[in-house]
């Protein structure tokens, strides 16, 4: 599969070997994820398709250090992330991911500069909060706390507390899910502005097959499994995006 | 079973944990009641029925000796119903196998007792044989503890010669259901008893035929004891009377009041603050399960439920865990009230005492109780019956959290984060955490108000028996002898030193207020006892004028420089304006100080002594004890080790076992409180908790934010807790001193870090109880869902 940024081990900042996981529901096994292999290459931006229940989203919990793989491997750069305990799980989710999900997950008796804050009181290199927010177009709502934004904006600040740690590896899961498409797009800009200036590499889930076109490549999960990945040969950008 | 009932149980067990810490200070709540007020009824009740039963005299006099036919006289006072003379003395008893000497108090019985007043129970055995002039019924303590059965022997110094007696019973009698020895304070189990003799056997020993010397009076119902006392003292003045008195004075029945306003004051305080606290979780956990059910609500509107029967519903929730709590707490009860009970019946001789059970009570307790938790769904319930199906079905709106602190600290310091989530929680629910901390601070009270009695305790027992009453021993004569005696006393073997006392009694009083004490005389050069003050300087026995201890001092409204009025009950009886030098500390009973010969000076009797205080070579004791023995005249000898021996058992009986089960009950509201409020707490901020842990906080990072809030609870509860166990400690002090008996208020720094230490450990147990369920948080459940 050749394509750019090149296909190079050095540049592979995440991979699979075989990640499985299992559900045990009674007498039945439910097998969430089927031996997926995949590389993600730093910078890159990706966007995951796939019918409800594919494993699309116990793959990035999987990848993101939220939860424990079966079976088969995974590795962040060098480091085997599959294995590790609570301790170093968190460490990695501290160091070098953002988390994007559908209901903002914001801390309600925080403003959206102290919700950011939160993060980068414990991050190694984080930016300065106003920074993050500046950077998702919030620097006039930083006061506001949760209760008082849209949700478009409650998305944005989760997306700046995302990345204010300045991680390698920034995953979304259905991050416009609750969004009407005007917003939707707002917050689609705010990742691929983040993308680019930062080189963060993005991952994202999405139900809508529009969101495609902003993607360096689109992995189709059904099953399981990787049914296929393409390679965008011409991009777009996130406000020509429209359903 | 209906739906809603469904629900109700399948609500119980998901909670179950929350239920059993509401139900567990409800059960304290209970139980301290039942504690309390059922052992004052049972006490109480026993006693009255004790007393209406053996015809328990109303008003006590003793004389000299004055002539049966005075008893007619008596009888004709008006408001008396009947009357009782008998023969009453001390005397020295030899116990078989018993080196230390005991002594009894001998009692007349008439040979016809039908008519009599405090009349015997008998316990076993039967009563002696008018004829017999050698048998004797002896009291029932007395007898358990020196192992006496029918037959058993017993000599008894009559008058200067020693008789054998036999015993043919064993029995009890209103007078002395609490037996001690005259002059001392705490019962002296196996060293002084009651014995009863056959009447002509007491008046041939002491030479009072056709006489007594102690007499007894029953009053007509609506009778005014003060003028019957005020008419009989005038009677029995000429037969050396020495001051009659009412039952508030009688040692057994004084001893019973204070015991049962003790209980009163216990049973006045606990019970409330429990049902407090258990009003307040209840009203904590329903306002958070009905927030968690808002849609529940709603759903069940909508189809038709009416907002009384869902109002019912949760009402009947909580009555199922008042349920629970009367249930733990009437069996805690009365199991603690029937041992509590039995304790009493080692110290109380009654004929029967068991634990009131008594319907009203139980009925009461459960029903203070579920009225407690009711009063405390109100408002939850009521919220609850209001909401509209429709506002129901609709998610809550977010919390609108304000920025309170910003403005005022966010610019002086800047907070981590998480310490703002946990400002900013604990101030968006002000009642909540104000409940908490009062709730807490409560507890932090019961501890502070029950453990500073042991420093209390001990500071008696220091005060009293290492810094003034320093003797090793002291020995009483019977009656007064010369001076001499006590050169006698110092060459018997063993008696290292000995100084002289004399004990007067005396009527003391100021203006209408009167009390019957014992006046101390001793030399000013006295060293082995000393008087103190409050401050624990010592004071000096004065040329002339009086030392009164500050229990009598407040007791009669006088002060240093007033004058008193002292009647001595024996030799001149001439009333005397005597001046007050100074006041001294004393907590046992009522005293009062002179110097011997200013004392002596006040009866004009010359220079008579009624004892000696002696240190003792401990290696010689038994020596002394046998020469005693031997020679039973020179008096009674009461051992200092062997009063503060009885002292400590008898408080740690009563004083210690309380407060076990204080502490306990303290601990189980700490418990109560903060595990409520950490489940609560982490209901409504587990989602925020997750979260955290997906950004990379680590357990113990996310932890911090329920222990940062139980911590933040308990400090500021300390604090207020001290302050209000300071005034239940006040309270206490003043709600158990009795005339026999007052507490000194030192309150030790140590007393409010244990209380403190006893709930910061229940705090932080329950806390590390929930802090379990952080662990354990799902994060990707938690990420699936909606709030
Ligand atoms: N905790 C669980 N227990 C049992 N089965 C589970 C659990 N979590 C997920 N599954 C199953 O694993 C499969 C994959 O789930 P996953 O959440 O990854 O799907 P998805 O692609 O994200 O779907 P959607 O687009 O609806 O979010 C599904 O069949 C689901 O039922
Ligand atoms: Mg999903």
């Amino acid at each position: 599969m050749p394509n750019e940024p090149a296909d190079d081990a050095r540049t592979q900042l995440l991979r699979t070997d075989k990640l499985t996981k299992t559900y045990a529901m009674g007498s039945t096994t439910v097998v969430a994820l089927d031996a997926v292999d995949f590389a993600a290459h730093a910078g890159e931006f990706i966007v995951i398709l796939g019918p409800s229940g594919s494993g699309k989203s116990t793959f990035l919990n999987l990848v993101g250090g939220l939860d424990m793989a079966t079976s088969g491997q995974a590795w962040f750069r060098d480091q085997q992330i599959t294995g590790l305990g609570d301790a170093a799980l968190t460490r990695y989710r501290r160091n070098s991911v953002g988390f994007v999900f559908q209901f903002y997950n914001l801390v309600p008796s925080l403003t959206a500069r102290e919700n950011v804050k939160l993060v980068t009181e414990i991050a190694k290199t984080p930016m300065r909060a106003e920074e993050a927010l500046d950077m998702v177009g919030l620097a006039d709502r930083m006061d506001h706390f949760p209760a008082q934004l849209s949700g478009g904006e409650q998305q944005r600040v989760a997306i700046a507390r995302a990345i204010a740690k300045r991680p390698d590896l920034l995953l979304c899961d259905e991050p416009t899910g609750a969004l009407d498409s005007k917003t939707g797009i707002v917050v689609l800009e705010a990742l691929t502005k983040v993308n680019a200036e930062m080189g963060t590499t993005t991952l994202v889930i999405t139900h809508n097959a529009a969101i495609r076109t902003i993607a360096h490549r689109v992995v189709s999960f059904a099953d399981g499994r990787i049914a296929s990945i393409e390679r965008n040969a011409d991009r777009q950008a996130a406000a020509s995006v429209r359903w | 079973m209906s739906a809603l009932h469904i629900k109700l149980f399948r609500e119980m067990r998901r909670l179950w944990a929350q239920v059993l810490a509401i139900a567990l200070v409800m059960a304290a709540g209970v139980a301290t009641l039942l504690i309390g007020v059922g052992t004052y009824q049972s006490l109480d009740q026993t006693r009255n029925a004790y007393y209406q039963a053996n015809r328990f005299a109303d008003v006590f006099a003793t004389v000299t000796r004055a002539p049966r036919s005075v008893l007619q006289d008596i009888a004709d006072i008006d408001g008396v119903l009947a009357v009782d003379g008998r023969i009453s003395k001390i005397a020295l008893a030899d116990i078989e196998g018993v080196e230390e000497p005991a002594s009894v108090l001998l009692v007349s019985l008439a040979e016809d007792s039908v008519q009599g007043l405090n009349r015997l129970y008998l316990r076993s055995g039967r009563l002696p044989e008018p004829s017999g002039a050698t048998e004797a019924v002896v009291s029932e303590i007395f007898a358990e503890a020196n192992g006496f059965r029918a037959g058993s022997q017993l000599k008894v110094v009559m008058n200067g010669a020693q008789r054998q007696l036999t015993l043919v019973g064993v029995a009890l009698s209103p007078d002395y259901v609490y037996a001690v020895a005259p002059g001392e304070i705490m019962p002296n189990e196996g060293r002084f008893g009651v014995v009863w003799v056959p009447e002509s056997v007491l008046a041939g020993a002491y030479d009072l035929s056709g006489a007594f010397n102690a007499v007894s009076v029953r009053l007509l119902p609506g009778a005014s004891e003060r003028e019957v006392i005020a008419r009989l003292d005038r009677l029995l003045a000429p037969f050396g009377g020495q001051g009659a008195y009412g039952r508030a004075q009688q040692t057994s029945h004084a001893y019973l009041d204070s015991e049962l306003m003790q209980l009163q004051s216990m049973s006045r305080v606990l019970p409330p603050v429990f049902l407090l606290v258990a009003a307040f979780l209840v009203n904590m956990t329903l306002t958070r399960l009905i927030a968690l059910e808002r849609e529940q609500i709603g759903l069940l509107k909508a189809i038709g439920y009416s907002a009384w029967s869902i109002g019912w519903h949760y009402v009947e929730f909580v009555l199922l865990i008042a349920v629970l709590g009367i249930a733990i707490g009437l069996a805690l009860g009365t199991w603690a009230g029937g041992a509590l009970t039995e304790l009493y019946a080692r110290f109380y001789s009654f004929p029967v005492l068991v634990f009131s059970r008594e319907p009203s009570l139980y009925l009461i307790a459960g029903g203070t109780t579920m009225a407690a938790a009711v009063l405390g769904a109100l408002r939850a319930v009521r919220a609850a019956a209001r909401l509209p199906p429709a506002v129901a079905m609709s998610p809550p709106a977010p919390p609108a959290y304000r920025n309170l602190l910003a403005g005022r600290f966010g610019l002086v310091i800047e907070l981590r984060k998480t310490w703002v989530m946990v400002s900013r929680h604990l101030l968006h629910w002000p009642w909540r955490t104000a409940g908490g901390v009062i709730g807490l601070a409560l507890s932090v009270a019961v501890l502070v108000g029950s453990l500073w009695s042991v420093g209390g305790v001990d500071y008696m027992i220091d005060y009293t028996f290492n810094r003034t009453e320093r003797q090793d021993a002291t020995i009483n004569f019977l009656g007064t002898r010369p001076a001499s005696a006590a050169q006698a006393v110092e060459r018997l073997p063993g008696v290292l030193a000995a100084e002289p006392f004399r004990a007067l009694g005396v009527e003391i009083g100021s203006g209408h207020v009167t009390r019957r004490i014992a006046i101390i005389g001793r030399p000013a050069a006295a060293s082995l006892t000393r008087l103190l003050d409050t401050n624990l300087t010592r004071v000096d026995i004065p040329e002339s004028g009086l030392l009164l201890t500050r229990s009598l001092a407040d007791i009669l409204r006088v002060g240093p420089g007033d004058i008193v009025n002292i009647r001595p009950l024996e030799g001149t009886r001439q009333s005397r304006p005597v001046h007050v030098s100074a006041l001294v500390e004393g907590y046992l009973g009522l005293g009062a100080y002179m110097e011997l010969g200013a004392l002596q000076d006040l009866v004009a009797e010359g220079d008579q002594i009624s004892g000696v205080n002696v240190s003792v070579d401990t290696l010689m004791q038994d020596a002394l004890f046998a020469r005693l023995k031997q020679t039973p005249s020179l008096g009674q000898i009461s051992m200092q080790t062997v009063a503060l021996q009885q002292f400590r058992a008898t408080m740690a009986q009563n004083l210690y076992v309380m407060i076990g089960v204080l502490v306990s009950l303290a601990g189980i509201i700490a418990f109560g409180v903060v595990y409520n409020f950490s489940r609560i707490s982490l209901s409504e901020q587990g989602r925020e908790m997750a979260s955290l842990r997906v950004l990379g906080f680590t357990r113990a990072e996310v932890s911090t934010l329920l222990l940062a809030e139980i911590a933040v609870l308990t400090l500021l509860a300390q604090p207020l807790g001290w302050a209000l166990g300071f005034l239940v400690a006040f309270g206490m002090v003043e709600g158990f001193s009795s005339e026999i008996f007052t507490m000194p208020f030192v309150i030790g720094p140590e007393v409010f870090a244990y209380s403190s230490l006893v709930v910061m450990t229940a705090a932080l147990v329950s806390g590390l109880i929930v802090r379990r369920r952080i662990d354990r948080l799902d994060m990707i459940a938690v990420l699936k869902t909606r709030e």
